[in-house]
């Protein structure tokens, strides 16, 4: 079964050493999903493509583009994450938080990105801002109820010309590509494929925030104990 | 099919002057506006209810009680009753009130439109949303319904032999609506009940708009009220017209850039083509306003929202001029000409549901309850009978 991962990259110039990143990432984990057998898929979201309709999201009371709501879409089907961003002022760009504040949050047992398996990265042009990845990128993520892999990726502007970033980008692949492959590993045809409900072998299920849920609580539950 | 108004109240400065209006120069023009409505042949007049700025209308039965005294046959509403933080307890006895002094002529919309720090002020708790919303509008049914209500629940104080004052019209209480964006439970609570479901409609896409009205009306039909396509559903509009679309365009624009709500975002061509805001001639209007009950399913009442983002009062009262005399006759053709027989045509008046008699589900607290439970007892009957039999 082909895992899918999206891929969103914060990046703003073209071309982008925040892109670039991604894609040394995507093809890290493509290498250690293929070694563990399976095979990946990439969607990748550009957010700048996304900024308009970002900016008419929030001003709008949270109505989606249809552009907005395929990302949606996208980013709560996928089996993984890849999450890039530029540091600005101390911190992921403000279209970074801005997508991830237009995904659906959910309750306590839904949302865009429960229990999604995420790779976090960040470049920047100077490694002072390395703790952005755990300060400021892990507890969004972990707020959101995604499972972080241990390992963040960090690239200042002269990581791309030393040794190093390589095995960190190879060692956070790793963990991604283990996640991503459990997620759902069971032989197909012994075990119904639940993934196509997002619902995953865990329990745990998520909601893209597009549409109205086909489920409803019925009334005689909702008036329980408000009754008189 | 009813067509009519609705009003936010909101106090907004004119974009194109700076200035803006006084409280009272808005309540004024709010007046104003529901007066014209009927005297353009439009059905109903709702008001919106806010107890924060830059909202005026916090005293809504007041209004509307001084609207009906200068009215013969407009149908007073809300759009939409805050039930989560008003006391069902005055809910039930100011429009009880209002139905005596207007002859009726009132229905309700219950919503949750208030914002955070609201809810607070009045002792209760946003987080508690949906609950308030069921726990308040079931004591609401029974005071209307119940000549002596004792109960207890958990927002509010108990109550111990309570007659609300005065009882409804010819103990007829009002139809009921509930409005709600996107809150499931909403459309859920309006379908066990059999009353009205209202769908703002304006600040959403259309895709959206129709799977609400489709849950309300599949569980309308699953609580027994009378098939799906038969439930009372209500929508909002907006429109802008003038001769020519680039005209419309022109005079709008600036309004809509700044209005609040969704200002400073999508572009007006960009909003018009997402949500049902029609800016163009009446033409546009119409055929726009016609497709929504391609959208949801023929429907029975329509209110467009024509007072905001700080246009001012004689712009607004031309454009329901224009409204009232060259889109609604269409419309209610238009809309009559489609609706197949059995689906109703309005929604209950106080004069349809006097007709309909003390015995109607409408003066059930809770129809759908009372007609499981009857169900039961036949079949128990049924089979008791069978069993005598053999």
């Amino acid at each position: 079964m082909t895992r899918r991962i999206v891929v969103v990259s914060a990046g703003l110039s073209v071309p982008s050493s925040t892109r670039l990143l991604a894609d040394q990432l995507a093809d890290a984990v493509s290498a250690q999903v293929t070694a563990r057998g399976e095979a990946v898929a990439y969607d990748v979201i550009e957010l700048r493509e996304l900024a308009a309709d970002l900016a008419s999201f929030m001003t709008t009371g949270g109505m989606p583009t249809p552009a907005l709501a395929r990302a949606r879409e996208l980013v709560s089907a996928a089996d993984g994450l890849i999450a890039v961003t530029p540091v600005f002022s101390a911190s992921y760009s403000g279209l970074f938080k801005m997508f991830f504040d237009a995904l659906d949050p959910g309750t306590s047992e839904t949302g865009a990105l429960n229990g999604m398996p995420v790779l976090i990265a960040a470049t920047a042009g100077t490694a002072r801002h390395s703790l952005v990845l755990d300060f400021a990128m892990r507890p969004l993520f972990t707020y959101l109820r995604a499972v972080v892999v241990p390992t963040g990726v960090f690239a200042a502007t002269e990581d791309f010309g030393a040794s190093g970033l390589t095995e960190r980008v190879a060692r956070a692949a790793a963990e991604l590509a283990n996640l991503v492959v459990a997620e759902s590993d069971h032989v197909a045809g012994f075990a119904p494929d639940l993934t196509a409900a997002r619902r995953r072998t865990d329990g745990r299920r998520r909601t893209d925030g597009n549409g109205v849920a086909a489920e409803v609580t019925p009334f005689e539950s909702l008036l329980r104990g408000h009754a008189g | 099919m009813q067509i009519g108004i609705f009003s936010v109240g909101d106090v907004t400065p004119d974009p194109t002057t700076g200035k803006t209006p006084s409280e009272h120069e808005r309540i004024e023009a709010m007046t104003q506006i529901a007066l014209k409505a009927e005297e353009v042949g439009l059905d109903v007049f709702a008001t919106g209810e806010h107890h924060n700025p830059p909202f005026v209308p916090s005293a809504p039965t007041t209004h509307l009680a001084f609207i009906a005294a200068k009215t013969e046959r407009l149908l007073l509403s809300t759009a939409t009753t805050l039930i989560t933080t008003t006391d069902p307890v005055r809910i039930a006895e100011d429009y009880a009130f209002l139905q005596h002094l207007s002859g009726g002529r009132v229905d309700l919309m219950m919503g949750r439109g208030n914002t955070g720090p609201v809810y607070p002020w009045f002792g209760k708790d946003i987080r508690d949303g949906i609950k308030l919303a069921v726990e308040s509008y079931h004591l609401l049914r029974k005071l209307w319904r119940e000549p002596v209500v004792t109960w207890q629940g958990q927002f509010r104080t108990p109550l111990q032999g309570f007659t609300s004052t005065p009882a409804p019209l010819d103990g007829t209480p009002p139809f009921v609506w509930h409005g709600s964006i996107r809150s499931t439970e909403i459309a859920e609570q309006a379908a066990y009940y059999g009353d009205g479901f209202f769908h703002n409609n304006i600040f959403w896409n259309p895709e959206h708009t129709a799977q609400m009205v489709a849950l309300y009306r599949r569980r309308f039909e699953h609580y027994g009220h009378g098939s799906a396509d038969q439930a009372i559903v209500g929508l909002g509009g907006q429109a802008f017209m003038a001769e020519t679309e680039a005209e419309a365009k022109r005079f709008f624009r600036p309004y809509f850039d700044n209005a609040p709500v969704y200002g400073h975002g999508p572009s007006l061509e960009e909003f018009t083509a997402a949500t049902p805001l029609t800016v163009g001639t009446p033409e546009m209007v119409i055929e726009r306003t016609l497709a929504f009950a391609d959208n949801v399913g023929d429907y029975q009442r329509q209110l467009f929202l024509m007072d905001h983002a700080g246009l001012p009062l004689p712009v607004v009262l031309e454009q329901l001029e224009i409204l009232g005399k060259e889109v609604v006759p269409v419309l209610r053709a238009e809309f009559e000409r489609r609706r197949p027989a059995h689906v109703p045509s309005d929604p209950p008046t106080h004069a349809s549901l006097v007709a309909a008699g003390p015995e109607a589900p409408h003066h059930l607290v809770e129809p759908a309850r009372a007609r499981a439970e009857a169900l039961a007892q036949e079949s128990a009957q049924e089979s008791a009978q069978e069993g005598a039999q053999q």
